[in-house]
């Protein structure tokens, strides 16, 4: 075939396949795909997972310091579903024809991304139910409008996921209700968690859609359903009543309700921190990549000794067959 | 007050704290599993771990939460698990040492989950009808522990050199703090008179030939040296409990009667 004749044939497939996206048809692992949106979506969905799994740091770190039995046992719980997320979200990502071992590398290396939102320290007991709240809340903003995202495996695993999300949001608030209706020192606790997350989860949504590198693309093929900008304004909204039932002060005081707008006008964010954190300059960065290298590193006699045992029986069984 | 319902008194006294012990081994043993969250050789490990550990502050409820209600004295799960000292915590020594590399776990885990196994099917017996229900909850658990405990033994006994020679170190390193399981103290003779508590001199020989069953196929020995190190019944501990219980317990107690 000549070149010509390829990239006439890689157009029609091209239309075609963009007529499938249009008709609200999922892409499945085996059809056709063009090279930009398989990368697009491995790179997106293994920001995804490695998400889930570094997000289990800034949890885990509260897991041996719950102040009762119970909160144990449902942070426990819960972190652990984040690991079940990560684990179907490197399943789901491998059908695009990547193994999780070259995402892993590409965690560790920096050539992929995790949610900037867990390079922010947990310091208090409060942050869990903050992060459950709100960090959780803003990831289901998300995750419900991908649960309409054209490609297959990613769409399925949404449904299962928000599930479960939304237990975690529950959590998390329980938790705010507790310390925002408990003591004096507990209520303060709950308003400083507020304070320090509220800003960095409106931040989770991504820059404005018109600084977005990804975002026109992606809304094109389906992968993102709806903009960075309409997903923040619409967790903005839902957040402030939830602020109001717990009795705390907003963090931010230039919120209004715009009646026109039939949303609520709210201060801009500070993008230079929230590029400044990307970039390097969180107090977790390193510490979260090194926590996950070191673990890895240090099971790696484990991962040999199961290889090697596993080709030990197999030459067993052949042995025996024989 | 009569002799008979000063001897109800007593006794009720002695099961409280049966099931305080209980919950102490199990709370502690599940603190350590619990610090493998995030750090697990990959991610499949991380949520057994998890599990796992779930499974033993679960346990941990149960007792406490048996004890609590017996204690009618409006005391909680939580009192017994946050409020409580270092001298005070009467679990066995194996379960508090830290959590070591993997095959230390490992090892630990599965001695201790072989001799829950026998520990929890004689409990089922108690003439006390929450323990039996307890035991029967555990018991399910316990199985599922044992067979993950087994055949990890076997893949890292049997894996590479230096998978054997870790194991190898860890069992020699925890093989002395296995004897006191089996020993029984007054508390536990009293409660093993009353049909209550589970007598655990019974269960050594079973025990023992589970693990040497294990070890042999695993390419493990058993360490010939007497080294023994008793002690967590009486509350006698090594140094790593109180840096365990310090960072359990701060929270709740930084807060003095606060719900969460």
């Amino acid at each position: 075939m000549s070149d010509h004749t390829k990239l006439e044939v890689e157009h029609e497939l091209e239309i075609a396949f963009q007529a499938k996206i249009d008709d609200e048809q999922k892409v499945e692992p085996k059809d056709w795909m063009p090279e930009g949106y398989r990368k697009n979506l491995i790179r997106q969905m293994s920001q995804h997972a490695h998400s889930e799994v570094i997000g289990m740091q800034p949890e885990g770190n509260w897991i041996t310091r719950a102040p009762s039995l119970r909160r144990k046992a449902v942070l426990l719980a819960k972190v652990q579903d984040e690991a079940g997320h990560g684990l179907y979200l490197y399943s789901a990502t491998e059908t695009l024809g990547i193994s999780r071992s070259q995402m892993i590398e590409a965690l560790q290396t920096g050539t992929a991304k995790y949610a900037s939102i867990f390079n922010y320290p947990t310091q208090t007991w409060g942050d869990m139910g903050a992060i459950g709240w709100l960090v959780d809340g803003a990831a289901i903003c998300n995750q419900v409008s991908l649960q309409r995202t054209s490609y297959g495996p990613y769409a399925r695993g949404m449904i299962r996921i928000c599930k479960e999300e939304s237990f975690h949001q529950r959590q998390g608030y329980q938790i705010m209700i507790e310390l925002a209706h408990g003591t004096p020192a507990q209520k303060k606790m709950a308003q400083d968690s507020l304070n320090r997350f509220y800003w960095p989860s409106l931040m989770m949504f991504g820059p404005h859609d018109s600084d977005s590198a990804h975002s026109a693309k992606s809304m094109k093929w389906k992968i993102k359903r709806e903009t960075n900008d309409d997903l923040r304004q619409k967790f903005i909204d839902q957040t402030v009543s939830q602020i109001e039932y717990l009795g705390l002060e907003h963090p931010d005081k230039a919120l209004v309700w715009n009646e026109e707008r039939n949303h609520y006008d709210s201060s801009d964010l500070d993008w230079d921190e929230f590029y400044s954190v990307i970039n390097g300059n969180g107090h977790c960065n390193r510490q979260r990549i090194q926590h996950h290298i070191k673990a890895h590193e240090e099971g790696a006699w484990v991962r040999e000794a199961m290889a090697a045992y596993k080709q030990k029986k197999q030459l067993k069984n052949a042995t025996n067959a024989a | 007050m009569t002799q008979s319902t000063q001897n109800k008194v007593d006794s009720k006294q002695d099961l409280i704290n049966y099931l305080v012990r209980l919950g102490d081994d199990s709370i502690v043993l599940g603190h350590r599993v619990s610090e493998w969250v995030s750090n697990g050789p990959f991610l499949e490990e991380d949520i057994a771990l998890g599990n796992v550990a779930l499974d033993y502050i679960g346990r941990a409820r149960l007792f406490y939460g048996h004890a609590a209600t017996l204690s009618e004295d409006g005391k909680t799960e939580d009192d017994f698990a946050f409020l409580r000292d270092e001298r005070e915590f009467e679990n066995y020594l194996i379960n508090e040492l830290p959590r070591g590399d993997f095959a230390y776990t490992i090892v630990r885990q599965l001695l201790v989950d072989l001799y829950n196994k026998h520990h929890l099917q004689a409990l089922k017996s108690s003439t006390d009808e929450t323990l039996v229900a307890i035991a029967e909850k555990a018991s399910k658990e316990t199985s599922y522990h044992c067979r993950r405990s087994t055949s990890w033994a076997l893949r890292l006994g049997d894996g590479t050199q230096e998978s054997k020679r870790r194991m190898q170190l860890a069992v020699d390193d925890i093989w002395g703090y296995s004897h006191e399981l089996f020993e029984v103290d007054a508390l536990e003779q009293r409660l093993i008179d009353a049909g209550i508590a589970v007598d655990c001199e019974q269960l050594k020989q079973q025990w023992l030939a589970d693990v040497e069953e294990v070890f042999e196929e695993a390419g493990l020995t058993i360490p010939e040296a007497t080294w023994a190190v008793r002690g967590g019944r009486k509350g006698y501990h090594t140094e790593h409990l109180g840096h365990l219980l310090t960072q359990m317990q701060f929270v709740h107690r930084s807060f003095p009667g606060a719900t969460w």
